[in-house]
């Protein structure tokens, strides 16, 4: 279907109010190299994203959205700081019929800053709360920065928690990690088994029995994993307490003063995520200075979990009752990806999206 | 108009098709040589045979330019978006099967599920700067699994043929691909992931949602389904 004339205006209108905010407007090659593309997201980004080839640069991907050429195009040569915003088509491949567009607008707010991230955070939230007012929106926010800090707080061995942090974008997976590293459920058969054939011999004796060296992974390689999962196998469990603080921690739903409360008194048994609550604190003060209404805003630690993993800290997202519909906007601090494009460099970031489509459904014009 | 059924123009495929339909009392030959890709259908009325390559029928099918196929479970599902969307399951027929699995080097002596296989991708990104590559020519019903079952930092490459052949090639670390006996994934020293089952597929009879089934043709197909002794598909 194409883009409905009242969700161009929309857009105009939402860029030239981030304009007015103070971004400098930018532009974006609609045509991305996948290779970069795909080493941040990984092959599910083939599931999301339409690729095509080009004669001379290769695999290639249709801009599934402005954050990534907007990083680097402001790694190779921005100003610090610096505002952006953008307005354009974005393209994600559906491979299920039904409602959800597989083109549309997209328009962007991107904040460069290395100084008071949290104050940078509350000026981004309350700028998109300001502009989504009239559609009554439901606000919500997160810090993935919590659980990376309740993650690095267990008393678990590096490499265990090596394995939680890399699945905290994978809710399943994280908590399959977790109930199995705090003994709540056995080490599945399979692995019982596998450990019971490691403890028979050396890894290169039982290597050489196994088969002849094959492919691009050594043997040392082999060795060294497997004497890690015999010692893993002797590693206490992560003691129940500790594993039940970060499930009151994923649970946790509430009015943002009102979990600001709670994650204090949780962070008395949680001393790791102290500095977490602390940066929430001034985040919150900061969200409050800026007029935005914070008991009408829901915190949850587990917001953001399941979106593209690059979002390593706040993240928020303003969602309408009506069903059906997606989110009407979303965003968050993505430290972290600046880090990787920029190849040795970073610069914190923050910022966020509003689909315009969704703004105008919602205020009563046909998407 | 007659209806139309597509089957695999060739070899065990197009033999164990015609048994089945043969055993139910609907005969299909090929008129003329071997090279024509053309035949006949006799013990029922308004059926026309239209010999395909297997690996076209799905796609003929979601264009609705054939009524029915016989094709692979795995065809369907790896070459259809939605594809209960797009065909509807008739009959499995009892042949063809193949089972899609994971497979890795057997002296990985380290690993054994798919959270091994997980641990190994990210041990290997770390090691080698590249992401683990796993061959197949099954790229959505690959990923779909490995999405589902949790497992990131892989890379897949394609590969239409000799498969098993790609790790002692050095072009992957790891392999998916459909296995009946698991005898070439023994020569080639693979072994399969104990939980690497992706699909069980077997040669199926599909009709397609987008076909015609104006014209006679709903009729026709309750006759053929009645003497196969099989329920007719719901279709639009």
């Amino acid at each position: 279907m194409p883009i409905s004339p009242a969700a161009r205006a929309e857009a105009a209108r939402l860029f030239t109010a981030f304009q007015q905010a103070g971004a400098q407007p930018v532009e974006t090659d609609i045509l991305q190299p996948a290779d970069t593309l795909l080493d941040l997201y990984g092959e599910d980004i083939r599931s999301r994203a339409y690729v095509t080839w080009d004669p001379l640069r290769g695999e290639m991907m249709l801009r599934p959205d402005f954050t990534v050429p907007v990083v680097q195009m402001h790694m190779a040569h921005g100003a610090d700081p610096a505002r952006y915003c953008y307005m354009g088509e974005v393209f994600r491949r559906q491979d299920h019929a039904g409602p959800r567009a597989s083109e549309y607008l997209q328009v962007g707010y991107e904040v460069f800053a290395r100084d008071t991230p949290e104050t940078v955070e509350a000026e981004v939230f309350a700028l998109f709360d300001d502009l989504l007012t009239p559609l009554r929106p439901r606000a919500a926010m997160g810090d993935i920065g919590l659980l990376v800090a309740a993650v690095d707080g267990l008393s678990a061995t590096p490499r265990r928690k090596a394995a939680l942090m890399r699945h905290i974008w994978r809710p399943r997976r994280f908590r399959a990690l977790l109930d199995r590293y705090a003994g709540c459920v056995p080490a599945p058969p399979a692995r019982l088994k596998l450990l019971e054939r490691l403890a028979t011999g050396r890894p290169a004796d039982l290597m050489a029995q196994a088969g002849p060296a094959l492919g691009l992974r050594d043997p040392w390689e082999i060795a060294e994993r497997a004497t890690a999962l015999l010692e893993d196998a002797a590693t206490p469990n992560i003691p129940a307490r500790e594993a039940d603080l970060i499930d009151d921690l994923l649970r946790l739903s509430a009015p943002a003063p009102a979990a600001l409360e709670r994650l204090m008194d949780l962070g008395v048994d949680m001393p790791a995520i102290r500095p977490a609550v602390d940066r929430l604190a001034t985040r919150l003060a900061a969200l409050e200075q800026a007029g935005v209404w914070l008991s009408q805003v829901t915190f949850e630690p587990n917001h953001g979990r399941t979106t593209l993993e690059y979002y390593d800290g706040f993240v928020f997202s303003f969602h309408s009752d009506r069903p059906g519909l997606p989110p009407v906007a979303s965003g968050g601090r993505y430290d972290a990806l600046t880090r990787v494009l920029g190849q040795g460099r970073e610069i914190p970031a923050v910022g966020g999206i509003i689909r315009p489509g969704v703004v105008a459904s919602l205020k009563g014009a046909p998407a | 108009m007659s209806l139309k059924i597509g089957v695999p123009s060739k070899g065990r495929l197009m033999d164990k098709t015609f048994d089945w339909f043969g055993a139910r009392g609907i005969t299909m030959t090929r008129s003329g040589d071997e090279r024509e890709y053309s035949g006949r259908v006799d013990g029922i009325d308004d059926v026309q045979l239209v010999l395909l390559s297997a690996g076209e029928i799905p796609r003929e099918l979601a264009a609705g330019r054939i009524h029915l196929g016989v094709t692979g479970t795995d065809l369907i599902r790896e070459k259809l978006a939605d594809w209960p969307q797009q065909v509807a399951e008739v009959a499995p027929l009892g042949f063809g099967f193949a089972d899609l699995i994971i497979a890795v080097p057997t002296c990985w002596i380290d690993v054994d599920t798919l959270d091994d296989l997980d641990a190994v991708a990210a041990q290997f990104r770390a090691r080698h700067g590249q992401r683990l590559r796993i061959a197949t020519k099954y790229h959505r019903l690959v990923r779909d699994f490995l999405r589902e079952a949790g497992v990131a930092e892989y890379r897949l490459v394609d590969s239409q043929g000799a498969t098993e052949g790609t790790v002692r090639n050095l072009t992957a670390e790891a392999i998916a691909d459909i296995t009946s006996s698991g005898e070439t994934l023994r020569a080639n020293h693979l072994k399969i992931l104990s939980d690497g089952l992706i699909l069980r597929s077997q040669a199926e009879l599909f009709a397609a949602r987008a076909a015609d089934w104006s014209n006679g043709h709903r009729a026709t197909l309750a006759a053929l389904t009645s003497r196969l002794g099989i329920d007719a598909p719901d279709l639009p």
